[in-house]
C-alpha cells in the first residue's frame, strides 16, 4: 500500500486526538498494518491548539512525525492558518465550514464538510463530532474498513453510547461519499 | 487478530513490561510526560495484588521504593527531569546500600521545569552523575515499543542481579507515541527474581558479604534477620565504619560490580555497520530519525550505518571504538548539546572524526535535520 500520512488538527476537547488514535488502532489491530500516532500539545488541558500525526503503512515506520500529510484535517481557523500549507501537493484538506473559512491558495483538494451542522441537526450532541469526522475521512480515503473502526469503537466506548457513535459515523460516511468522485 | 498485539503509548508498554517483570510496589508523583505510567499502574497494580502509592513529592517517592525494596518487593518509580533532580539524594542512598530499584525518567526539555510537553535527551549525564560521590550506575534506553518492553524487563533483571538502582531513560516522543507492540508470552523473556539468603533465622546473617560470584543475597527487612542499613560506609554487617581498608573495599566493590560486567550489561543494535564509511550513533527516539536516514541513503547506495545504544551507562567505550574503527565520519544524533558525543569522542581513536547532529529547541529531530548536517559534513552545502 501507499504509505498514508495524516495530520489531525483542532482545539483541545474536539476529540481530534481520540479520532486519530481510533483510526491508527484499527489499522494495527484489525488490518494487520503498522501505524504510529503522535501528538503535540501545549500545557493547557482544554482549549489549546492540538495536533496529532498518524502514519499508516505496511512496512516499518521509523520517523513517526508527519512533515507533508496526504490528508490534513483542520477543525479550527487557528489550526487551518497554522497548517494549511503543509499538505502534500495533490493531497486532501478537510475542513468544517462552521469553524474554518478557507483560503484558495493550496495545491490540494480542499473539501469543506459541514460536520458540525450535520451532528447538531441529526444527533444534537457534539460529543460524537470526532466520530462523524472519522466517518467522512473513511469515505474519502478507504484507508481502513469501516468494520475495523467499529470494532475499535466497541472496545473503547460503553455499550450505551455505541448507537450514537454509529449514527455519527454513518452521517460522516454519507457526507464524505458526496465528495467521492 | 493476535491476542498479544496491542497499540499502546510507550508509557503503557513500560507498565505492561514492569508487571511482566514482577513489579509489586510503585510510589510516585505524576509529572508530564511520564504521568501515564503512574496512571496505569494505579489501575493495574492493585488488581494484581501490588501496591500503588501517590506520594507528596519525588523525594518521598524515591524513599518509599527504597523501603519497599528492602522488604523484598520489586519496585519502581517514574518521573521526568524536575522530579528526577529531587530523587538524586536518595538515589545515592540506594546505590550505597545496594538496593534494587528501577527509576523511569521520561525526559522532557530542561533545565528546571523547562518544556513539560517537549522532547529532549538532556538528562544523559544527570543519570550518570546526578548524585554525588564516586559511584556506578546502569542506564538503559529504547527507541521503539518492542524494545521499551524488553529494556524495562531488563532494567528489573539488572537491578536484582547487581543490587543496584537502574535508570530507564525514555523521552517524550517514546513515552507518548503509540505504535504496535506484541506483548511476550510469560516465560519468553527471562525474569530474575530476588536472591534471598539461605541463612536460617537466628543465625548470623551478613547483608554485605558477597558470595563467591559477587552477588549479595538479601533478607527481607523486618523478617527473619535483624541487620543495619545505612548511607554511611559500612562493614559486612551493615554498620558504619571509617576503616580505610573497608571504605576502599566498598567503593571498589560498588564500582567494579558494574564496570567488570559491561559485557553482560551492554545492549546495542547495529544497522549496516560493517562497510559503513559514515556511522551514525544514536539512542532513544533520535535513533528513529537516524534509522530513517540510514535506510533512505542505503537505498541510494551510500555506505552509511547506525549504531543504536541501548545501554548508556556504563558507557560501552570499547565496543563503540571497535565498531567505529573503520569509519571516516562518526555522527552522534541526540537531542542535547552533545552529552553522548563527549563519550564517543573519548571512546574512539582520532576523535576529530566525531561530529554532532542535534536539536535543542523542544522539537523532535527530523531526518531532514540529520541529512542537512550530513551534507555539510560531506562538503555539499545545505
Amino acid at each position: 500500500m501507499e504509505r498514508l500520512r495524516l495530520v489531525f488538527s483542532g482545539s483541545g476537547g474536539q476529540g481530534v486526538i481520540t479520532a486519530a488514535i481510533i483510526l491508527a488502532e484499527a489499522a494495527v489491530l484489525h488490518e494487520n498494518l503498522l501505524a504510529t500516532q503522535t501528538q503535540t500539545y501545549g500545557p493547557e488541558a482544554r482549549g489549546g491548539a492540538t495536533r496529532s500525526d498518524v502514519i499508516i503503512a505496511d512496512s516499518e515506520i521509523y520517523f513517526p512525525k508527519v512533515i507533508q500529510p496526504n490528508v490534513l484535517v483542520c477543525l479550527t481557523q487557528e489550526a487551518y492558518m497554522k497548517f494549511y500549507d503543509i499538505v502534500r501537493p495533490g493531497g486532501l484538506l478537510i475542513t468544517d465550514p462552521r469553524h474554518v473559512t478557507i483560503l484558495q491558495t493550496v495545491d490540494s483538494r480542499q473539501i469543506e464538510i459541514p460536520m458540525h451542522a450535520a451532528v447538531m441537526d441529526n444527533i444534537g450532541d457534539l460529543l460524537v463530532y470526532n466520530i462523524c469526522m472519522l466517518g467522512a475521512l473513511l469515505a474519502l480515503t478507504q484507508v481502513v474498513s469501516i468494520d475495523s473502526v467499529i470494532k475499535v469503537l466497541e472496545t473503547r466506548m460503553p455499550p450505551s453510547s455505541l448507537p450514537m457513535n454509529r449514527r455519527a459515523m454513518d452521517l460522516g460516511i454519507a457526507l464524505g461519499a458526496k465528495h467521492n468522485v | 487478530m493476535d491476542d498479544n498485539v496491542r497499540f499502546l503509548q510507550g508509557n503503557d508498554v513500560c507498565v505492561q513490561a514492569a508487571l511482566y517483570a514482577g513489579l509489586e510496589f510503585f510510589a510516585g508523583y505524576p509529572i508530564t510526560p511520564s504521568t501515564e505510567i503512574a496512571e496505569n499502574l494505579a489501575y493495574h497494580l492493585p488488581r494484581q495484588g501490588g501496591k500503588f502509592i501517590q506520594m507528596e513529592d519525588e523525594i518521598a517517592s524515591m524513599c518509599a521504593i527504597i523501603g519497599a525494596s528492602l522488604t523484598g518487593r520489586k519496585v519502581m518509580t517514574a518521573t521526568s527531569g524536575p522530579g528526577f533532580s529531587l530523587m538524586q539524594e536518595s538515589l545515592g542512598f540506594a546505590i550505597m546500600a545496594e538496593i534494587p530499584c528501577v527509576i523511569v525518567n521520561v525526559q522532557r526539555g530542561g533545565p528546571s521545569t523547562g518544556l513539560p510537553t517537549g522532547p529532549s535527551q538532556g538528562d544523559v549525564l544527570q543519570a550518570r552523575w546526578g548524585t554525588h560521590g564516586d559511584h556506578a550506575i546502569i542506564v538503559l534506553t529504547a527507541s521503539n515499543h518492542q524494545d521499551v518492553f524488553r529494556m524495562t524487563v531488563d532494567a528489573f533483571n539488572l537491578a536484582e542481579t547487581y543490587r543496584t538502582p537502574v535508570i530507564l531513560l525514555l523521552d517524550e516522543v517514546i513515552g507518548h507515541m503509540r505504535e504496535k507492540v506484541i506483548l511476550p508470552e510469560k516465560g519468553a523473556i527471562p525474569v530474575v527474581d530476588r536472591l534471598r539468603t539461605s541463612v536460617k533465622a537466628g543465625i548470623d546473617y551478613h547483608p554485605y558479604l558477597p558470595r563467591e560470584d559477587g552477588r549479595l543475597p538479601m533478607s527481607d527487612f523486618g523478617g527473619e534477620h535483624r541487620y543495619h542499613v545505612t548511607g554511611l560506609f559500612h562493614d559486612m554487617w551493615g554498620f558504619p565504619t571509617t576503616n580505610p581498608k573497608i571504605v576502599h573495599g566498598l567503593l571498589r566493590h560498588l564500582n567494579d560490580k558494574i564496570k567488570n560486567n559491561i559485557s553482560d550489561i551492554n545492549r546495542m543494535k547495529e544497522y549496516f555497520i560493517d562497510d559503513a564509511r559514515t556511522i551514525l550513533i544514536s539512542y532513544g527516539s533520535s535513533a528513529r530519525s537516524a534509522l530513517h536516514v540510514v535506510h533512505n541513503r542505503r537505498a541510494r547506495g551510500e555506505r552509511i550505518g547506525l549504531l543504536e545504544l541501548q545501554t548508556l551507562w556504563p558507557f560501552p567505550y570499547t565496543q563503540v571504538a571497535e565498531k567505529c574503527e573503520k569509519a571516516r565520519q562518526i555522527v552522534v544524533v541526540e537531542m542535547n548539546m552533545g552529552q553522548v558525543l563527549l563519550q564517543v569522542k573519548r571512546a574512539v581513536s582520532r576523535p576529530e572524526r566525531v561530529m554532532l547532529a542535534n536539536r535543542i529547541d523542544g522539537v523532535f529531530i527530523t531526518p531532514t535535520d540529520i541529512r542537512n548536517i550530513l551534507r555539510l559534513i560531506h562538503g555539499k552545502g545545505v
